[in-house]
């Protein structure tokens, strides 16, 4: 295992820059996820960290290690991809042992390790088929067991899920979770599923357009988005955002919306530096923080626009004057009832305010 | 279900209509089955009573003809190798490098392929051969009809390659291999249908083709088969129909038998590992 360090990557293709001066550094250990819309560079940093794709500038180690003009043989790792590469005229056992093949291994070890692998993973018994002949899931196994076979530095995995169904993507992911905490090992994992991220990364790299927005554990992902953009891509439905606009009074801030009803807030500093440039702020609450309520304070009003069961909860959205939504997600057992308006309540401690640039102000405790 | 009187009669129509077609291209190869096994076999189909093999022992003794085979096989085999392992490392190259205007590199030698190989540069090509010294040789039959499949051939091969993923060779340099390994192991195999497509075809226009060998070669020794049939005409330009269908049975039955070994043993079929 090795730690991974990014120094001022660009990579262009033409006049795109696909990653723009990244820079982070990657623990020994760490489950790090790439998280972000297609085109984004998450895919692109993930080939250049497999030595795929040659960086523009910049340098990349793996270790101590220098690697950025390195062929991906020389780099010792492995990796998953997406359409999972498996070679079509072997079979799942020469599949699975050709890194070792090409390492000179003899062939007997080469059986005795896939056989184990593949026990792991419970393909044992698909040894001799080719891959077109077992099943979606058995593939995605088969091209893990291909990456676990050989002990490495470093485990990529390009959307590795991506094209299970719904049902084997969680029972995949919950053994992906599994794996990575029995074993250890460095992973570089890119989804742009945030569902995914959440759950298996020790630290998420949230990336748009060729730069990385945020790079901090889940939770913090989740609690403290750093711009509306992660706000509005982490989260499931993503976090509602409303333009409001801000006044200090009293030492405390008051911000007004039509249909809105918020107590005054506590002041923190980055409030008034930003209120004083630009009052225009945006106000920003998790659907899971909201609920039906009579209350007329910390509510947000507007027409009932959708009220969708998902058995454990429900997803209520209300449409605003503006033609804005807010979607609610609501867990009750009970059947509410809903008029035609609808006002959501939710606690002050649950908000997040946002800059006129899209940054998250910070409470001064932070 | 009943018909009206108008559908039974386009009914019936068409398919003498598709009888009638049918049997002008079934008439040729009908008596191309029979008349070699036929005595007194004439320019008319006739079923061959008594059936007999005496047109070809007759052919079997023709050493001219004989030998003419065999220059074809020498001269097919050479080409198809040559042309096999060119295009495949060419059109290899050109699908995953990225060397600028490599769409056009293709486009053009498609081009002039259609030039050089045609009978039009016949005069240069053979003035050509006969500055290399090697007018009267295999060698030469089998260079010209390289440089003339070549770039067909890598066209063909080349969106083939391109129709296959990536993936396959760099999770093989993932997992350690060399590009030349990720080439042998990995790329090759999943490429040979697309390989053999190319054999068979540059087989077949070699085999058949006259012109080139015809201008190329002097001496009986080299002459392929597909001039030494010429030995079956009379001094007087009139065919031994016998022996010229006799002979043109044995000329077809390689190409025959390669459609089938190949679709025996690879099947014109493909199958995958990449998941869509």
């Amino acid at each position: 295992m090795a730690s991974i360090s990014f120094q001022n990557v660009t990579k262009s293709f033409g006049d795109f820059n696909a990653v723009s001066n990244a820079s982070f550094e990657i623990n020994d250990g760490e489950f790090i996820c790439l998280l972000g819309p297609s085109g984004c560079g998450k895919t692109t940093s993930l080939r250049m960290i497999a030595g795929l794709e040659t960086p523009t500038s910049g340098r990349i180690y793996i270790g101590d290690k220098d690697v950025t003009g390195l062929h991906p043989r020389d780099r010792k790792i492995s990796m998953v991809f997406q359409d999972y590469a498996l070679y079509p005229h072997m079979n799942i056992s020469q599949n699975i042992s050709y890194p070792l093949k090409v390492r000179g291994e003899n062939e007997a070890t080469r059986g005795e390790r896939a056989q184990e692998v593949a026990d792991v993973l419970k393909i044992g018994h698909l040894l001799d088929r080719l891959p077109a002949q077992i099943s979606g899931g058995q593939q995605q196994r088969t091209s893990l067991a291909r990456a676990l076979v050989n002990p490495s530095q470093v485990y990529l995995f390009d959307e590795p899920l991506s094209n299970l169904d719904a049902k084997l993507r969680l029972e995949a992911r919950g053994f992906l979770h599994h794996l990575q905490h029995s074993m250890g090992m460095t992973s570089v994992y890119v989804t742009h599923d945030q569902a995914e991220a959440m759950a298996l990364a020790t630290r998420v790299a949230v990336m748009d357009q060729g730069r990385i927005v945020q790079f901090a554990t889940p939770m913090e992902i989740y609690r403290k988005p750093a711009t509306t953009f992660v706000a509005n891509f982490v989260g499931n439905p993503p976090m509602n955002l409303l333009p409001v606009e801000a006044m200090v009074e009293d030492n405390s801030l008051k911000v007004k919306a039509d249909g809105l009803e918020v107590v005054a807030l506590p002041m923190h500093k980055s409030f008034a530096e930003a209120v004083a440039i630009n009052p225009n702020i945006t106000l920003g609450v998790r659907p899971e923080h909201l609920r039906a309520t009579a209350e007329e304070e910390n509510v947000v009003r507007g027409k009932l626009f959708a009220n969708e069961n998902m058995g454990a909860e429900k997803l209520v959205t209300i449409e605003r004057p503006d033609a804005a939504r807010f979607t609610a997600r609501i867990f009750t057992d009970d059947d509410i009832i809903l008029s035609e308006d609808v006002a959501l309540g939710f606690s002050s401690q649950h908000i997040s305010l946002f800059d006129a640039d899209g940054n998250r102000l910070a409470l001064d405790n932070e | 279900m009943t018909l009206s009187f108008q559908q039974i009669l386009s009914r019936i129509s068409f398919s003498v209509l598709a009888a009638l077609i049918g049997i002008c291209f079934a008439l040729p190869l009908i008596w191309f089955l029979f008349a070699p096994f036929n005595a007194r076999a004439e320019l008319g189909l006739e079923i061959p009573s008594p059936f007999t093999l005496k047109n070809f022992f007759t052919v079997f003794e023709n050493t001219f003809a004989m030998r003419g085979l065999l220059n074809s096989f020498i001269q097919s085999i050479g080409g198809v190798v040559l042309v096999g392992f060119a295009a495949t490392l060419a059109a290899y190259a050109l699908s995953r490098s990225d060397i600028p205007g490599k769409k056009s590199i293709t486009y053009l030698l498609l081009l002039f392929s259609s030039v050089v190989s045609g009978s039009a540069a016949m005069v240069p090509i053979f003035l050509i051969v006969s500055k290399l010294g090697l007018i009267d040789t295999h060698v030469a039959v089998i260079l010209v009809f390289a440089g003339g499949l070549l770039p067909t051939a890598m066209f063909i091969l080349r969106d083939f390659i391109d129709g296959i993923p990536k993936s396959y060779e760099e999770s093989a340099m993932v997992a350690g291999a060399s590009s030349m390994q990720a080439f042998r192991d990995v790329a090759l195999p999943v490429i040979r249908p697309g390989i053999v497509v190319v054999v068979v075809w540059a087989f077949v226009n070699i085999w058949g083709s006259f012109l080139i060998p015809f201008i190329l070669l002097r001496s009986d020794e080299l002459m392929p088969a597909s001039v030494a049939i010429y030995s079956f005409y009379s001094e007087a330009g009139t065919p031994i129909v016998t022996l010229l269908a006799a002979y043109a049975l044995i000329y077809s039955f390689p190409v025959i038998s390669l459609y089938l070994f190949v679709n025996w043993k690879f099947g014109f079929r493909f199958f995958g590992g990449i998941k869509a």
